[in-house]
C-alpha cells in the first residue's frame, strides 16, 4: 500500500531514485512525496539504504538515476553547499577548533551575511536551543546533549527549506531522549521547517513523525501515518518490524458481510476477522494480532464474537506498568500477550503454568498476504 | 565524499592540490630514474659530463649494454650484491629478534610508561645518525670502552679486533635500524586486543602456544612492514660499512659510491643502481601493497 | 599493572641500554681533557671552546640549518597537499602514480636517490643551463623531495582518523571545498603538519649521502664536515659537537612531549 504521490504533498519530490555501488543496490527506484512543514521519518534496520537516501538528499552522494526536487527546483545535480538543505549529522560534526558561537555562525559567514545580522541571529539561536551560557565553550567541554543542540542551531540558523536528521536520538540516554523528542517536535512546529529523520528506532519514529516510510533493502515497504502502519501493516515484515506481533498462518474458509473466517491449524481453531480486502476463499493468508489487543483471563470470556483460545502460561515478565505473558496454546504455538497492571491487588494474579483463556475482538486482527 | 555534483571552482581546487606534488615528484623523483637508465646505457668519457650522449652527432641511437654485461659477468659484483642481501637480511632478523619483544613490552605497559618508552625509542632517531655510528666507533676500537672494560675485567689479554669487521657492521646496522622495526611492530601490536591472548590461555593454550597462535598472526602486518622498512634501505647502506667495516666489507652501496666518485665511471655506477633497483622492486611493491591493505583494515 | 615476563623485561633493558650507552659515552668523553679518547685526562670544556672558534663547523652548521628550514617548509606544504588528495579526493586520474611516487622515497636507498638527483641536475644543466653551481638550491630540492613522503604519511594518518563528517558539515553549511580545506581541515591537521615539519627538518639536518651527491664545491653541510673528520677516526671536538646536538635534540623532544601531555590533560579536565 504505497502512498501515491499527489501534488499537494510535493514539497520534496523524489522520483525513481536509485543508487548503486558497483553491483550492490543501496536504493532501489524509490518514489516519494513529502509535504511542506511535515516531520517525516524513514525507518529501517541498518543496511536498508536509509542513510544513502538521506545523503543523496543532502548532496553527498550522486544518484545513479532519478531526480530530487525541492520546492519545485530540481536539485539533483546541485552540490551540498548550494542546496537549501541542511543536515544534522549522527556524530554532530561540531568543529572542534571553534567555540559554540563560531560554530553556529559558520553557515551565515559562508552566505556573506553582514556581521551585525549574524550576531543577532546567533543570539536568537542560542536562546532557541538554550545554550546561551555555553557560547564561548569549545566542543570538548560540552556533553553529548549540548553538542547536539549546537549542531541543531548551526543547521537551523540558515533557515533551510529542509532539515535532515541522521539518527538524532541514537546517542542519548533514555531520559534525555524523551526530553529531546519533545523539544525537536516543538522547534519544528514553531519554525515550520520540513524535517526528514532517518532512524532505526521505531518508537522514536512513531512518536516524532507525521508520516513514516518503512524501508528495507533499498525499497519503501509502506508509507503512512504512524497509526496506519501500526494498526494496518501492509506486510509481515512491517508488522514484525514495528512493535511485536503474533501471526497465525491460515486459509480463508468464508468471506462475506464485511467479515472473513480463516481456518488456522496453528491456532487450532477458525478465526473471524473484519475487512474486505482482495482475498479469495481458499487463499493462504496470515492473521496478525498485537499483544496488547489480546485479553488474558483465568475464566472463559463470554463474548461469542471474539476469537477464543486456551493455553498455559509459559513465561511472564512484570514490568511495573505492564505484564508480558508468553502463552503456549493448546495447538502448541506460543503467543505474546501484554496487559496493563490496572489493579494493585487483583484476584489471584496470573503466574507460570496457570491455565488461561486468551481472546480478541474480530476487529483487532489484521490479514496479511505476504 | 564520492563523486557528487561539482562545479568548476571545486574542480580547479582539486586539480591544483593534486598537480603540485604530482609535478614536483614527476620531475624530481621519477624523471631521474629515466636518466639513470639512459646513462647506464652509455659509455664513460673523460669529459664533463663523463658519459656519451644518447644520440650522437649524426642523430643515431648510441646505446651500449656493456655496463650491464660487465656487471653480470664480473664475479665481484655478483658476490657484492649477494653479500648485501645477506647483510640486509641478517640485520632484519636481528632487529626483529630484539625489536619484537621490545615492542611487545611497550604495548603491555601502563599508558603513562608507554609514552615515555616510545619517546625513548624515537629520541635516538632524531639524533644524528652519523653521530650514533660515530659513537659506536668509539666503543669498539682497540682502545675503546668495550675492550678496556673487558681487559680490566680480565676476560681478555689482547684487545679484540672489533672495528673494521663484519661484526661491527652488523652492530652498526642493527643499532641504526632498530627504531624502524619497533615502530611499525608497536603500531600493529597496539591495535591487537590483549584480551585475545588471555582468552587463548583460558581455553588451554600455554603462553608459547598462545603467542604463536594468536599474537604472531595478528602482528604479521607490522612484522612485514618492519622487515621491509629495514631490509630495503639496508641493502643500499653506505655510511655504516664505510666507517665500521673492513676492506672486505664491500656492500653495494659503497660500490656504487666508489664507482661514481672515485672511478668517475658514471655509466657503470648507473648500471649498478639499476640492478640494485631491480633487486628491490619486488619488496617495494610488496610493501606498498601491504601498506594499502593495512590502511583499509584500520579504517 | 600487567606483569612482564622476564624475557620481555630483559629484552627491554638490553634494548634501551644498547640504544643509549654509546650516546652517554660520547657525552662523557666530550669533557675529557686528553686528546686520546681512551685515557681520561680530567674534566675540561676546552673542546667546546675550540668548536665555537672553528669557522668551518659554523659555516657548515649554518648552511645545514638554512637548508633544513627551507626544505622542511616545502616538504610540509607539498606533502600535506599529497596527503589531502590521496585521503579525501577518492579516485582521480593519476592517483596510483601519485601514491606510488609519494611512498617510494620512504624506502629507497639513499645512494640511489642521491645518484638519480645528481644525474638530473647535470642533465638539466646541459638542457637549460641551470643549476650552474650545485649547493644550497640543489640540496634543498633533494631534501624536500624525500621529506615530502614522510609528511604525506603523517598527514594521511591524521586525516584518516579525523571524522570526515566535519568537512561534510562545513560543505552542507555552504562552504566551498577550497574554503572548507582552509577553515576546517587545515586547523585540524595542523599538529600533524608541525610534526611533519619537524621530521623533515631533522631528516634534512641529518642527511649525508644525498647531500654528498648533489652538493658542489664550497657547499659543505654539517654532516659532510663531520663525516670528513670521522673518516680519520675518533676525535674529541666531534665528541663535543655530538654532545651539543644530542642535548639540543633531547630538550626539543622532551619539550614537545611535555607540551602534548599538558594539552591532553587540559582537554581532559575541561570536560563539562
Amino acid at each position: 500500500m504505497i502512498e501515491q504521490i499527489d501534488d499537494t504533498t510535493g514539497f520534496i519530490r523524489i522520483r525513481q531514485l536509485s543508487k548503486n555501488f558497483g553491483d550492490f543496490v543501496a536504493v532501489d527506484n524509490v518514489d516519494l512525496g513529502i509535504g511542506r512543514g511535515e516531520l517525516f521519518s524513514i525507518l529501517g534496520a541498518s543496511g536498508c539504504g536509509k542513510t544513502t537516501l538521506l545523503r543523496m538528499l543532502a548532496g553527498f552522494e550522486a544518484p545513479t538515476s532519478g531526480s530530487i526536487e525541492i520546492d519545485g527546483v530540481d536539485v539533483t545535480r546541485q552540490p551540498p553547499y548550494e542546496r537549501p538543505v541542511n543536515m544534522m549529522f549522527q556524530s554532530y560534526a561540531i568543529f572542534p577548533h571553534m567555540t559554540v558561537e563560531k560554530n553556529i555562525a559558520y553557515g551565515l559567514q559562508k552566505e556573506r551575511v553582514p556581521g551585525t545580522e549574524i550576531s543577532t541571529r546567533v543570539e536568537q539561536m542560542l536562546d532557541l536551543v538554550q545554550m546561551r551560557d555555553f557560547r564561548a565553550r569549545k566542543p570538548d567541554q560540552l556533553s553529548g546533549g549540548q553538542q547536539q543542540r549546537v549542531a541543531l542551531a548551526r543547521a537551523l540558523i540558515k533557515q533551510p527549506k529542509v532539515l535532515l536528521l541522521d539518527e538524532p536520538l541514537a546517542a542519548l540516554d533514555r531520559k534525555l531522549r524523551e526530553q529531546t523528542q519533545f523539544e525537536l517536535m516543538n522547534i519544528q512546529d514553531e519554525l515550520g521547517i520540513t524535517f526528514v529523520v532517518v532512524t532505526h528506532d521505531q518508537e522514536e519514529a512513531m512518536m516524532l513523525s507525521n508520516r513514516i516510510a518503512v524501508m528495507e533493502k533499498g525499497r519503501f515497504l509502506q508509507v503512512g501515518k504512524p497509526k496506519e502502519i501500526y494498526e494496518f501493516p501492509s506486510s509481515r515484515f512491517v508488522a514484525d518490524f514495528i512493535g511485536t506481533i503474533n501471526t497465525f498462518e491460515g486459509v480463508i474458509s468464508h468471506k462475506g458481510d464485511g467479515e472473513m473466517r480463516i481456518d488456522s491449524r496453528e491456532a487450532g481453531t477458525s478465526m473471524t476477522a473484519l475487512g474486505d480486502i482482495g482475498v479469495n476463499v481458499g487463499q493462504s493468508v496470515c492473521v496478525a494480532v498485537r499483544p496488547e489487543k489480546i485479553f488474558i483471563s483465568q475464566s472463559e470470556p463470554d463474548n461469542d464474537d471474539d476469537t477464543r483460545l486456551r493455553g498455559v502460561v509459559y513465561d511472564f515478565g512484570y514490568m511495573g506498568n505492564l505484564s508480558l505473558y508468553r502463552v503456549r496454546l493448546d495447538s502448541g504455538k506460543i503467543i505474546q500477550v501484554s496487559a496493563q497492571n490496572r489493579h494493585r491487588t487483583a484476584e489471584r494474579t496470573i503466574e507460570w503454568d496457570d491455565k488461561v483463556w486468551v481472546s480478541w475482538r474480530p476487529g483487532s486482527a489484521v490479514i496479511l498476504v505476504s | 565524499m564520492t563523486a557528487a555534483a561539482r562545479n568548476s571552482a571545486e574542480t580547479t581546487w582539486r586539480r591544483v592540490v593534486v598537480a603540485a606534488p604530482y609535478l614536483w615528484l614527476l620531475v624530481f623523483f621519477l624523471a631521474p630514474f629515466a636518466i639513470i637508465l639512459k646513462i647506464s646505457l652509455a659509455d664513460p668519457l673523460i669529459a664533463q659530463p663523463p658519459f656519451t650522449p644518447v644520440f650522437d652527432e649524426s642523430g643515431n641511437l648510441s646505446v651500449t649494454a656493456d655496463n650491464f654485461r660487465f656487471l653480470l659477468t664480473d664475479k665481484l659484483y655478483a658476490i657484492t650484491y649477494l653479500r648485501s642481501m645477506f647483510m640486509a637480511g641478517a640485520t632484519t632478523l636481528l632487529c626483529l629478534a630484539l625489536g619484537f619483544p621490545m615492542a611487545y613490552g611497550i604495548t603491555r605497559s601502563t599508558p603513562a610508561t608507554r609514552n615515555l618508552l616510545l619517546m625513548l625509542i624515537v629520541l635516538p632517531f632524531w639524533i644524528s645518525f652519523l653521530l650514533r655510528v660515530y659513537a659506536w666507533m668509539g666503543l669498539m676500537n682497540s682502545h675503546g670502552v668495550i675492550n678496556n672494560s673487558l681487559m680490566w675485567l680480565g676476560v681478555i689479554d689482547q684487545p679484540l679486533a672489533l672495528m673494521y669487521t663484519d661484526f661491527a657492521v652488523f652492530v652498526g646496522l642493527t643499532y641504526s635500524y632498530l627504531p624502524f622495526m619497533i615502530l611499525p611492530l608497536y603500531a600493529s601490536l597496539e591495535r591487537m586486543n590483549l584480551d585475545l591472548v588471555e582468552a587463548a590461555q583460558d581455553l588451554g593454550a600455554s603462553p608459547t602456544k598462545a603467542f604463536w597462535d594468536v599474537t604472531w598472526p595478528l602482528a604479521r602486518p607490522g612484522v612485514i612492514a618492519g622487515c621491509l622498512l629495514v631490509f630495503i634501505p639496508a641493502m643500499g647502506e653506505y655510511v655504516i660499512p664505510y666507517l665500521l667495516g673492513g676492506p672486505e666489507a664491500l656492500l653495494i652501496g659503497r660500490v656504487l659510491f666508489d664507482e661514481f666518485f672515485v672511478n668517475r665511471d658514471w655509466p657503470l655506477a648507473s648500471a649498478v643502481a639499476i640492478v640494485l633497483l631491480l633487486f628491490l622492486v619486488v619488496p617495494i611493491v610488496f610493501l606498498q601493497r601491504s601498506q594499502a591493505r593495512d590502511m583499509e583494515h584500520a579504517a | 599493572m600487567r606483569r612482564h615476563s622476564r624475557f620481555v623485561l630483559s629484552a627491554l633493558a638490553f634494548g634501551y641500554a644498547f640504544l643509549y650507552i654509546p650516546l652517554v659515552l660520547v657525552i662523557v668523553y666530550s669533557f675529557n681533557d686528553s686528546r686520546l679518547a681512551t685515557v681520561w685526562g680530567g674534566f675540561s670544556t676546552r673542546w667546546y671552546g675550540e668548536l665555537l672558534r672553528n669557522e668551518q663547523v659554523l659555516d657548515a652548521a649554518f648552511l645545514s640549518l638554512r637548508i633544513a628550514i627551507t626544505s622542511a617548509s616545502f616538504a610540509t606544504i607539498l606533502g600535506a597537499m599529497a596527503g589531502l588528495a590521496l585521503c579525501r579526493f577518492g579516485r582521480f586520474r593519476g592517483r596510483t602514480v601519485l601514491s606510488g611516487m609519494i611512498t617510494s622515497p620512504l624506502v629507497m636507498p639513499e645512494v640511489i636517490t642521491g645518484l638519480s638527483l645528481l644525474l638530473l641536475f647535470v642533465s638539466l644543466q646541459q638542457l637549460i643551463g641551470w643549476p650552474g653551481q650545485r649547493g644550497f638550491g640543489t640540496i634543498t630540492i633533494a631534501h624536500a623531495t624525500f621529506s615530502m613522503a614522510y609528511v604525506a604519511v603523517i598527514v594521511q594518518s591524521r586525516l584518516r582518523s579525523m571524522d570526515e563528517s566535519l568537512e561534510e558539515a562545513a560543505m552542507d553549511l555552504g562552504g566551498r571545498p577550497a574554503r572548507v580545506a582552509f577553515d576546517i581541515t587545515l586547523p585540524l591537521i595542523a599538529p600533524a603538519m608541525v610534526a611533519g615539519w619537524l621530521l623533515a627538518f631533522t631528516l634534512s639536518l641529518d642527511d649525508l649521502v644525498i647531500a654528498s651527491f648533489v652538493s658542489g664545491p664550497g657547499s659543505s653541510t654539517l654532516p659532510m664536515y663531520i663525516f670528513s673528520k670521522v673518516k680519520l677516526g675518533v676525535s674529541p671536538d666531534i665528541n663535543a659537537l655530538a654532545t651539543l646536538i644530542i642535548l639540543f635534540v633531547t630538550t626539543g623532544v622532551f619539550a614537545a612531549w611535555f607540551a602534548t601531555r599538558r594539552a591532553a590533560n587540559r582537554a581532559h579536565t575541561n570536560r563539562a
